[in-house]
């Protein structure tokens, strides 16, 4: 009996130690990811790398300015897409919990969540793309317009929830408006949780490439013309990261920093906040 | 008269509030209506696109074995094996981790520094762009793997089912992890307590009341990691290789659906072959709406 509850604790500890073991070896890919793309892409990052285009094969230097305008363009245009109708969309879900039309979009959210990024590209080519003949930034915040709804409306919606009753009762019994009531005392209150909630969507987005890559295309000139093909950070990483010369490999290390960068400060920033404001996203 | 005057005014405003009230009212009934909306619409445009090659292959699309944009044959079998070989290799890789992830927050050590430290770095996991992932595979981890395949003795590619394998277990575990870590945090402790009362040693507990109290949550998380694995294109794209030839053993060349999407979409210049392509997009979001489906109904049932 005592040897088989020694063997008992022993077997507890070997699985304990395993455990530990595998949870402590899934971050190590997240640190080498980290290490490596810091050493290869830090000694590019200068200021000329910001300001200056990329330049051909063969000659060195030149930097990310395209992509970054790109970049910033793109995901503005989603966002001022996104934000109002995710907002909109959440507070008429959290409004309405029991209709059929309720039902519905929330399947719709849903479906929307688990769709891959390709599938959004593929439909927002047909949309955006083909009936007006060329490739164009407006199409590619779209499809990334398309990606960032769910996640706002989710946050919204689950934030909105939260919020008590008698905060609602309260104003509608002082004889407000239902309007007034949602927009001057639920969303105020609701506030961090939707701005987490944006947050976090736009962190998703930044460094999505997939639905970009029959929509905004990619170009090599600084462009601001969100009718024409747009560089995106992204789509610069992919091109030139796939591309066979080393030049274009360490322009790509470069960029990959400052994306890298822009993605984890937007999430650590996000975290920070909700825990802040004890927001449950 | 002043009076008069005075309530005239005022039902004229709160007329007005009426109309505004209804105005957002109808609003937000709108936006609600055109969410659905635009799921059906991306459904109806990946259908009506793909009538072309729907008509020529019909159901041969998806067991054909050659794809051949050249002679005009597009099967898709190749690229749906491939589509499955790396998810579900993915998915052995990743589980032992996420699993261990998932008890270690959730039963072993749910608070402290270490703990939140690790929480933290494993969402990270899943901030990291994909594009990003791939280009690291493409230059770590392709001539990492070129080394293991000299040495265990097939052709030396790098590139393949195996390598996007790898990559893609990483990128999937935060998804069962941070939902296997909440729904182990929900199991009653007066269950486990129970347990214990009964001589029963930490791991006894954890195989004989936190699993399979948690199983279907667990397997809730597992099919979220699917979903993600299936629909990944970027990071595959870089180091699968891209031949649409049926992959002969996991260490050769091949492609995804996602990937072959990604690589041919722009180039197709027949109508047939965009069509063909399109309908490789169809069978995806179906399977993964599918997948993505069935884990939120075991998660909703498991939290009601």
């Amino acid at each position: 009996m005592k040897t088989s509850l020694k063997f008992r604790i022993g077997k507890s500890g070997i699985f304990q130690a395993i455990t530990i073991f595998f949870s402590v070896a899934c971050i190590l890919p997240l640190l080498a990811i980290l290490y490596y793309i810091i050493k290869a892409g830090i000694q590019r990052i200068n200021w000329q790398f910001f300001v200056e285009l990329p330049k051909p094969v063969g000659e060195a230097g030149g930097g990310i300015a395209n992509a970054l305008v790109g970049s910033l363009l793109i995901i503005v245009v989603a966002a001022l897409i996104a934000i109002p109708v995710g907002i909109l969309c959440g507070i008429y879900l959290s409004e309405n919990k029991n209709s059929r039309l309720a039902y519905w979009s929330r399947l719709s959210v849903d479906i929307l969540q688990g769709i891959p990024s390709i599938v959004v590209g593929i439909v927002c080519y047909f949309w955006l793309v083909k009936p007006f003949g060329s490739f164009s930034a407006v199409s590619g915040s779209v499809a990334l317009a398309i990606m960032m709804l769910p996640i706002v409306i989710r946050s919204t919606e689950e934030t909105l929830r939260l919020l008590p009753d008698s905060l609602k009762e309260a104003a509608f019994a002082l004889g407000m408006p239902f309007h007034r009531v949602i927009l001057k005392v639920v969303v105020p209150c609701g506030i961090s949780g939707i701005l987490s909630g944006v947050m976090l969507s736009v962190a998703r987005i930044a460094g999505e490439t997939a639905p970009l890559l029959f929509t905004a295309f990619g170009n090599p000139y600084l462009s601001t013309n969100i009718g024409r093909p747009m560089q995106s950070l992204p789509l610069l990483i992919f091109n030139y990261a796939t591309s066979p010369y080393n030049d274009w490999h360490d322009l790509a290390w470069g960029a990959s920093v400052v994306l890298l960068a822009f993605v984890l400060f937007l999430n650590i920033f996000t975290k920070l906040m909700t825990s802040k404001w004890k927001v449950q996203l | 008269m002043i009076t008069a005057a005075k309530t005239a005014r005022k039902k004229k405003s709160s007329l007005r509030q009426i109309r505004v009230e209804k105005i957002f009212r109808g609003g937000l009934v709108l936006t609600g209506l055109s969410l659905v909306i635009l799921v059906l619409a991306i459904m109806l445009t990946l259908v009506v696109q793909s009538v072309p090659a729907i008509k020529q292959m019909g159901a041969g699309f998806i067991w054909g074995k050659t794809w051949d944009p050249v002679r005009n044959i597009y099967g898709a079998f190749p690229f749906l094996l491939g589509t499955l070989l790396t998810s579900f290799m993915a998915l052995l890789i990743s589980i032992p981790f996420s699993i261990g992830v998932a008890i270690f927050l959730g039963e072993y050590y749910p608070n402290g520094w270490f703990a939140n430290l690790l929480k933290n770095l494993v969402e990270l996991i899943a901030a990291v762009p994909s594009v990003i992932y791939g280009f690291w595979g493409l230059a770590v981890l392709v001539p990492l793997v070129r080394t293991f395949e000299t040495k265990i003795g097939v052709a030396p590619v790098g590139v393949g089912i195996f390598t996007s394998s790898l990559i893609l277990a990483t990128m999937i575990i935060p998804y069962a992890a941070s939902l296997g870590r909440s729904v182990i945090q929900m199991v009653p402790s007066t269950l486990k307590e129970g347990a214990y009362a009964l001589g029963a040693t930490r791991w006894e507990v954890i195989r004989s009341v936190i699993i399979p109290y948690t199983k279907s949550g667990l397997f809730a998380g597992i099919l979220l990691s699917l979903g993600r694995a299936l629909g990944e294109t970027m990071a595959v794209t870089m180091v699968i290789g891209n031949t649409s030839l049926v992959p002969k053993s996991i260490f050769s060349p091949g492609n995804t659906m996602a990937s072959v999407i990604a690589n041919e979409f722009t180039e197709a210049d027949h109508p047939t072959y965009l069509a063909a392509l399109i309908e490789l997009g169809l069978v995806l979001f179906v399977v993964t709406v599918i997948i993505n489906m069935i884990g939120k109904k075991v998660i909703s049932r498991f939290t009601n």
